[in-house]
């Protein structure tokens, strides 16, 4: 690549990767930087080596390249937009089901190659792992450079301090007072202070930020990883009056990492004792939700206390925390049979369709005799007459409840054990009962009113209203490792950004009237403010008038000042 | 009534920063040459009445974006409206306090499209009334997840800015270094390399702080869904951001990638940052689907 002199130089800010190409300058009148170490990461084509080891080890070196680890970052982010385009099977396994039966073609290839579980399909993480190996590949070796770079020695004095921003006088004390006053100045780490000179080396915390971020990223991979293995998430409908105990048959879906185990979780009751809905009533936003909370009863190790659960504020038992994500309606009916008796009483949850809480719920009452009955419905908690729709809910708030039911009849089934989806009707054996005229027969019942059904057959009764929530209980043991590896991510960077690797220059002279004095600067990464300032700042310790000082060109715009002379190519292992 | 405040000086500051842009505009036309403009010429002049509209209309959107705030008793951003307007409102302050502050007058054009532009639409397509937030909006986080986001977004947006100038003014280098001279309006910017340094600098301060933005996300998901990540389109888009800056800066410490290809990546992740904020909301249904538009 052709380089103006112009041209941004320098190595970068963030990369843990050598800069490439950019083959390290000494100091323009340095001897050779004694005490930089030899640039890391890169393993070198050694003639003598068989073809084999030269064949890995450039592989080895191609994988811990800054080019590769771009390439893998790009390829990464590339990789993920997929995942936000189509429907995944881990959020919307209905999405990818429509998505299918819309695109018979190529849908199922898409499938075979994961695009429908993109987070968790082998070729996404093939490109993270390849990633962090690049990573890891790249940090180890800087470390030891970095630790060697820390006891190292600063550089010598370069002769030409001329090159560097610099401040150049002529002062009136002897050259050892000048010394003594910079020395002081800088302080005692990493100085060098010679006869003629002192050099000294500033900003190190910049390339720890940048190893501490770096580094912070893998154990983020490692949390992720023990939360897939240990972590677990189960959801539980509880209705209001109801109690939810926290074993693994109280669940209504549950998921869990590879090493999870029923130990880990915690013993709690949990009764809802009530929920409060309050929605958006007035024209903005009309119908959308303004309050969820839930009042529950929390029992732990036969303690119990009363506890708010809202949206925002889980809660915590033990390391397992408590969600509340989603409601609904469930209306308490009481079913009696032909024999008058009562077949079925209580709550039955209705799962909401759409934003007016539409709910879909069967009631069964596989106990009716002689014939055992079950309810197909609707419940609509603000039902309005359409024109065109018929009944609809036009407010999820209970304001005019409706249910809405279909009945079948049929003779008892024997009890098979057989566990049943309580929110499907399985009509096998079981007759719809219609009207005279041959339409099925449709109860329409407000709370506190009962519903006869024909030819004797019994009864539902409409007798109120609960709601119920969706809680999620739910523990991930990596959480605080993920948590505080990000934090010291965040920490780690900005330094890494922000910091400000320089190196500092005094030379004095005897000259013939004082001591002349040159103080330099020589920023060792791009894009850091402040060495004009920072040289002013030790050539006024220096005793030298530092009214002076070169403005940085980036501040006032005005472009690079022409009569600076060009900044020489920086390297992060050696300058 | 204070909404309707509100709104009339969102309108207001609209109207102002696209004289404000006609302004910046006409100062561009009439650059001639490479010397900078003599006070009192008509290049002058336009630029100074272009900082004039642009400052009147900060004003105001400030004042309106505070009164929204009022009007809705809480931090003005709960949705698509109120999140743009209240960015904007922080490049406008940035905007100014750079121009007033550091000398930076060339960026008085770029930075009034995007507010003419942002602002237009935001009061013509992004509006909805003042309203309550959704129980999940009621947190803590609701305050630092979006506000840094809206930090993080100016700051992207000047640094891209910047981008897409170095870009410019290098091809213009370029060509002066073959001899012809520069042309007004290149002369008018800083050199290729403080406009590189720039860059660098608006980016390193906005990556860190979205990183923060992601990180203060996960954990208010953590609160409010039961899960610090899942997904989401605006969490996969977040971090396709995020990757694509992150790739910049190891760009710019990469040999054949420095300089042109880095400030492309740049430009790059501000088109992701967009495309997550509006395009997202927009085109996908996910959990951050809360503000009717």
């Amino acid at each position: 690549m052709a380089r103006s002199p112009r041209e941004p130089k320098g190595d970068g800010s963030l990369s843990v990767h050598e800069p490439e190409g950019n083959r390290p300058l000494s100091v323009p009148g340095a001897t050779d930087s004694s005490g930089d170490a030899e640039p890391a990461g890169r393993a070198r084509m050694n003639p003598a080596a068989g073809l084999r080891q030269g064949t890995v080890r450039w592989l080895w070196a191609s994988l811990t390249s800054m080019r590769t680890a771009l390439a893998l970052l790009l390829l990464l982010g590339l990789a993920a937009i997929p995942g936000s385009v189509l429907p995944q099977r881990p959020t919307s396994p209905f999405g990818v089901a429509d998505y299918l039966t819309a695109n018979p073609t190529w849908g199922p290839w898409l499938d075979r190659l994961g695009f429908f579980d993109v987070f968790g399909s082998a070729w996404f993480a093939a490109i993270y792992l390849l990633l962090f190996v690049s990573l890891v590949g790249c940090i180890i070796p800087r470390i030891g450079v970095y630790a060697r770079a820390l006891r190292a020695r600063p550089v010598p004095v370069p002769a030409r301090l001329t090159r560097f921003t610099h401040l150049t006088g002529t002062v009136s004390r002897a050259p050892d007072e000048v010394l003594d006053a910079a020395a002081a100045h800088l302080g005692r780490a990493r100085v060098r202070r010679e006869a003629d000179g002192i050099s000294a080396e500033r900003g190190h915390a910049r390339e720890a930020g940048n190893l501490v971020f770096h580094l912070s990223l893998v154990v983020l991979l490692l949390g992720l990883a023990a939360g897939s293995l240990w972590s677990f998430r189960g959801t539980a409908i509880v209705v209001e009056g109801q109690a939810f105990s926290n074993t693994l048959t109280q669940f209504d879906e549950f998921s869990h990492g590879a090493a999870f185990t029923a130990a880990q979780l915690t013993p709690f009751t949990l009764a809802l004792e009530q929920f409060d809905v309050q929605f958006e009533t007035g024209p903005t936003q009309r119908g959308a939700a303004r309050l969820f909370r839930a009042e529950v009863s929390l029992t732990v190790d036969g303690v119990t206390r009363q506890e708010p659960l809202e949206v925002n504020a889980p809660l915590f038992v033990g390391g397992t925390s408590v969600h509340l994500l989603g409601h609904g309606y469930a209306p308490v009916v009481t079913v009696r049979d032909g024999n008058g008796d009562v077949a079925f009483a209580g709550p039955v949850v209705f799962l909401p369709q759409d934003s007016n809480f539409t709910s879909n719920g069967v009631i069964k009452a596989p106990d009716g005799r002689p014939e055992r009955l079950a309810f197909e419905g609707v419940f609509l908690p603000t039902a309005t007459v359409d024109a065109t729709d018929g009944i609809v809910s036009i407010f999820p708030d209970a304001w005019n409840p409706q249910l809405l039911l279909n009945a079948w009849a049929g003779p008892p089934k024997q009890e098979t054990g057989t566990p049943e989806n309580v929110y499907v009707l399985d009509p096998t054996g079981l007759t719809q009962l219609t009207r005279p005229d041959g339409d099925p027969l449709r109860a329409g019942l407000q709370p506190g009113t009962t519903f006869t059904l024909p030819d004797g057959r019994g009864s539902v009764s409409f007798d109120g209203l609960r709601r119920w929530t969706k809680l999620q209980v739910s523990g991930n043991p990596g959480g605080w490792v993920v948590l505080g590896s990000v934090l010291v991510a965040i920490a780690g960077l900005t330094v890494s950004l922000l910091g400000r690797p320089r190196r500092l220059f005094v030379a004095v002279a005897q000259a013939p009237r004082g001591t002349s004095v040159t103080v330099a600067g020589l920023d060792r990464v791009e894009g850091r403010p402040g060495l004009p300032e920072a040289v002013a700042a030790l050539a006024t310790a220096c005793g030298l008038d530092a009214g002076v000082a070169e403005v940085d060109p980036a501040v006032t715009g005005s472009g690079v000042n022409e009569s600076d002379p060009p900044v020489p190519e920086r390297s992060e292992e050696k300058a | 009534m204070t909404a309707s405040y509100s709104n009339l000086a969102m309108v207001t500051s609209a109207v102002l920063y696209l004289l404000s842009l006609v302004g910046y505009s006409a100062q561009l036309a009439l650059a001639r040459g490479p010397e900078p403009a003599a006070t009192g010429s008509r290049e002058e002049i336009a630029g100074r009445v272009g900082l004039a509209f642009a400052m009147v209309g900060a004003a105001v959107h400030v004042l309106a974006v505070v009164l929204r705030g009022v009007a809705a008793q809480r931090a003005p951003w709960g949705n698509m409206y109120e999140f743009v307007t209240s960015s904007l409102a922080a490049v406008a302050v940035v905007f100014l306090v750079l121009v007033l502050g550091v000398g930076w007058r060339w960026l008085g054009l770029p930075v009034t499209l995007l507010l003419s532009v942002g602002q237009g639409l935001a009061v013509t397509v992004f509006y909805v009334d003042v309203s309550p937030l959704m129980p999940a909006l009621h947190s803590v986080w609701f305050v630092i997840h979006i506000a840094a986001a809206a930090l993080s977004g100016a700051a992207f947006n000047v640094g891209g800015i910047a981008a897409g100038l170095y870009l410019l003014k290098a091809r213009a280098e370029q060509r002066d270094g073959a001899g012809a001279a520069l042309p007004g309006w290149a002369a008018r910017l800083p050199s290729a390399a403080a406009l590189d340094r720039i860059n660098y600098r608006f980016h390193a301060f906005a990556f860190p702080l979205w990183t923060f933005t992601i990180a203060a996300g996960a954990i208010w998901a953590e609160f409010a869904w039961g899960r610090f990540w899942g997904w989401d389109p605006k969490e996969t888009w977040s971090l396709v951001t995020w990757i694509i800056y992150a790739a910049y800066l190891h760009a710019r410490a990469t040999a054949g990638w420095k300089g042109r290809r880095a400030a492309v990546m740049a430009l790059v992740g501000l088109a992701a940052f967009w495309f997550n904020f509006i395009g997202v909301n927009l085109l996908f249904s996910g959990l951050h689907s809360y503000s009717g538009i």
